[in-house]
């Protein structure tokens, strides 16, 4: 390597620092010409401040680059049309309803992320989130265990589980959908068969599961400092990354792009603390969430930072290049069922906490089509390689926001379940869309 | 021309394999030295991507030996080949196109510390390892889905060079590129040779053989056909050899098309 870097061709110029605009004859001249200069025009179009970053906006959008765009609007229209129906819509007690309903399914979401970036699908969530919860009710008031050592264990079962699914996928090479699918059938079995008798096992009053959707921080300084801790690590993280950046003289995001940035998170996130703190009936920060957004937070490390977020994307990706590049394929695909297994048990536990205990039918129903649908409303591509763990959090609230004020404003069951899956067409079909505007402005 | 070192970086002795009752390699004998690059042509069949997967350790080979700078080595799996300093740059890509420039050039090989991706030290290296070939990219950071055709071609070969390789194989590396991208491979294969790495190049384009090679080594029918001075030898001596005979059905083209054009 080191007589590749030490000398530099004469004829490469250095990369010029100077700040262009795309829209300038010169630079449209220039890349016409056949030696293009080695910058990125993205990150020099940042260097402009808030005008650029603006450019840079559009230009995005132009080119079907939505990102999160289309959900965030989507979640300001369902905001707006439910609080013109029901003026309760965004009152504390509702907001906290949707955070804790999101948040156990929300779990499973991020599960079901990693497996769909790896380009499968798994269809087994809702069973094992079933088994999870039979598993923890079974040992810890059938069998009276340390209710710690009950949970553990129930959410290992679904690691077990998964690792299960992903050894026949991987190892034996039947597909991950037939896999998971007699997963979904053999697990509800044995969540019944573990029921044994009994219709449902109620959560013990005062038990950790009971508090897991039940608990809410009422001291205010427990959602405000959150708020803070977080606000104060997202800036943190950004300043960090930019002065290493520059220290390796690397193009960095500019300090009023950083500044832009944080103050956006700090407005969203303050005010979500506010409405949990503040308004009438308001009972603090739900632990649900504080846990829900702990995995989000750990996952999101994982998926974009580690060695293995980058295996499951190239994966994904490429398997046969991942393959020749020397990474052990069947071990990753294998990790991300045991990954998917984990979160559908835990999400198990909160579900059991929500209904009151385990039953026989807990996980059934479309809790696997909201988790799947949460994951590709977020954004989330079906066809791996391409997804971002926080979609789980986008779409499930897109779906609980849904829910919540169907169920306020009265409708049926019936009607909430269309709409639903109206709201998930509409997402495929900007997702598609927005993909194919990608490939013809040569983004994809 | 470059200076030719005396030993072989990588050396070929009466190299055999069989797959089954076909005996693919009968006798082989090839030498790359540093700086130096060698094409490898043939018609179809005549052993050429068996004889570069015995050197990458795709397949091993039941009989001869394979010498590295001069000491006989045992090549078995990839990895064999990999340590010993050989890299392949395969016909069909292998790039995740999902993936940006520089998590292509660092796939397999990341750097990081516990695990965690050290993303600028990569971004640093991938652009000097850029700017050093002349390779030019929109940015290192787009995904290689967005690239053009020549460019996740020289992409996927600077990533053969991450780990700084002594021997490059290029499998067909200008198949399906236009003119215009397969002058800039061709320009990276000479960049390879000034920086002093051995390169094969399997191609079937004879122009581009006689643009960049240095050598020509003829397989025919999984047998040494020859090795050619690419300075001092014409067209049609490569192609009778490819072909194994002087009245062949390139030569017998030509004489048609001559006696038209001198009808005309």
């Amino acid at each position: 390597m080191s007589d590749l870097t030490k000398n530099p061709a004469p004829e490469t110029p250095e990369t010029p620092q100077t700040p262009q605009t795309p829209d300038t004859p010169a630079t449209a001249a220039e890349e016409s010409a056949a030696p293009v200069p080695a910058v990125d025009p993205r990150l020099l179009v940042r260097e402009e401040g808030i005008k650029g970053y603006w450019t840079e906006f559009t230009r995005k959008i132009r080119g079907g680059e939505l990102g999160s765009l289309p959900v965030i609007l989507g979640l300001i229209v369902i905001a707006v049309v439910f609080q013109l129906q029901n003026s309760n819509f965004l009152s504390a007690s509702s907001v906290a309803n949707v955070a804790v309903y999101a948040s156990g399914l929300g779990i499973m979401a991020v599960g079901i992320v990693f497996v769909l970036v790896l380009g499968e699908i798994d269809l087994s969530m809702g069973s094992v989130a079933g088994v999870g919860a039979a598993v923890w009710a079974g040992l810890q008031v059938g069998n009276g265990m340390n209710e710690w050592v009950a949970i553990l264990l129930a959410v290992l079962s679904g690691t077990a589980i998964g690792a299960l699914h992903g050894f026949f996928f991987a190892k034996i090479g039947v597909p991950a959908f037939v896999v998971t699918l007699a997963g979904f059938l053999g697990w509800m079995g044995l969540q019944e068969w573990l029921m044994g008798g009994e219709g449902s096992i109620n959560t013990p009053s005062g038990s950790v599961v009971e508090n897991l959707t039940n608990y809410f921080f009422a001291d205010k300084i427990a959602a405000y400092g959150l708020a803070l801790v977080a606000i104060a690590a997202y800036l943190y993280s950004l300043l960090r990354d930019s002065s290493r950046r520059k220290a390796a003289l690397l193009p960095a995001r500019p300090l009023s792009e950083i500044v832009l940035r944080t103050a956006v998170v700090a407005i969203l996130v303050l005010v979500v603390a506010y409405v949990m703190n503040e308004p009438a009936g308001a009972r603090g920060l739900p632990l649900a969430l504080v846990l829900f957004l702990a995995v989000l937070v750990l996952a999101d490390f994982v998926a974009r930072r580690t060695l293995f977020g980058r295996k499951v994307f190239a994966v994904g990706g490429n398997a046969e290049a991942a393959r020749r590049a020397g990474i052990n394929v069947d071990r990753v695909r294998i990790a991300v069922f045991a990954i998917s297994g984990t979160l559908a048990a835990f999400g198990g536990l909160f579900i059991a906490s929500l209904s009151g205990g385990a039953t026989k039918s807990l996980g059934g129903g479309n809790t696997l089509m909201l988790v799947i649908a949460a994951a590709v409303i977020g954004g989330t591509s079906l066809f791996g390689g391409r997804g971002k763990v926080w979609s789980a959090l986008l779409g499930m609230i897109v779906i609980q926001s849904i829910q919540q004020g169907l169920n306020m404003i009265g409708m049926s069951n019936a009607i909430q379940n269309m709409i639903t899956g109206a709201v998930l067409l509409a997402a495929v079909v900007i997702d598609s869309v927005s993909r194919r505007t990608q490939k013809t402005a040569g983004r994809a | 021309m470059i200076h030719v070192s005396a030993t072989p970086v990588l050396a070929l002795r009466g190299v055999s394999k069989r797959f089954g009752a076909v005996q693919v390699l009968t006798d082989v004998d090839l030498e790359i030295h540093a700086g130096e690059v060698v094409a490898l042509v043939g018609d179809n069949g005549a052993g050429k991507s068996t004889l570069v997967k015995t050197i990458s350790g795709v397949h091993p080979i039941d009989e001869g030996t394979i010498e590295w700078d001069g000491r006989p080595v045992q090549i078995t799996k990839p990895h064999d080949s990999q340590n010993l300093g050989v890299a392949t740059v395969y016909q069909d890509l292998a790039l995740c196109d999902n993936l940006d420039v520089v998590a292509n050039l660092f796939l397999g090989s990341e750097l990081s510390s516990a695990r965690v991706l050290d993303e600028i030290a990569m971004e640093k290296r991938a652009r000097e390892l850029l700017d050093t070939l002349s390779i030019r990219i929109p940015s290192v950071r787009i995904p290689v889905a967005a690239l053009s055709g020549g460019q996740r071609q020289v992409v996927a070969i600077a990533r053969a060079l991450i780990g700084d390789p002594k021997i490059v194989i290029l499998d067909e590396p200008t198949a399906a590129l236009g003119v215009e991208q397969t002058a800039q491979v061709l320009d990276l294969v000479e960049r390879l040779r000034e920086r002093g790495h051995g390169v094969i190049l399997i191609s079937h384009n004879m122009a581009d053989v006689r643009a960049v090679a240095d050598k020509v080594a003829v397989l025919r029918l999984g047998r040494n056909n020859g090795v050619f001075d690419v300075k001092d030898t014409t067209h049609e001596t490569i192609i009778a050899a490819i072909t194994g005979a002087t009245d062949n059905a390139v030569t017998r083209r030509q004489a048609r098309t001559a006696s038209k054009e001198d009808a005309k």
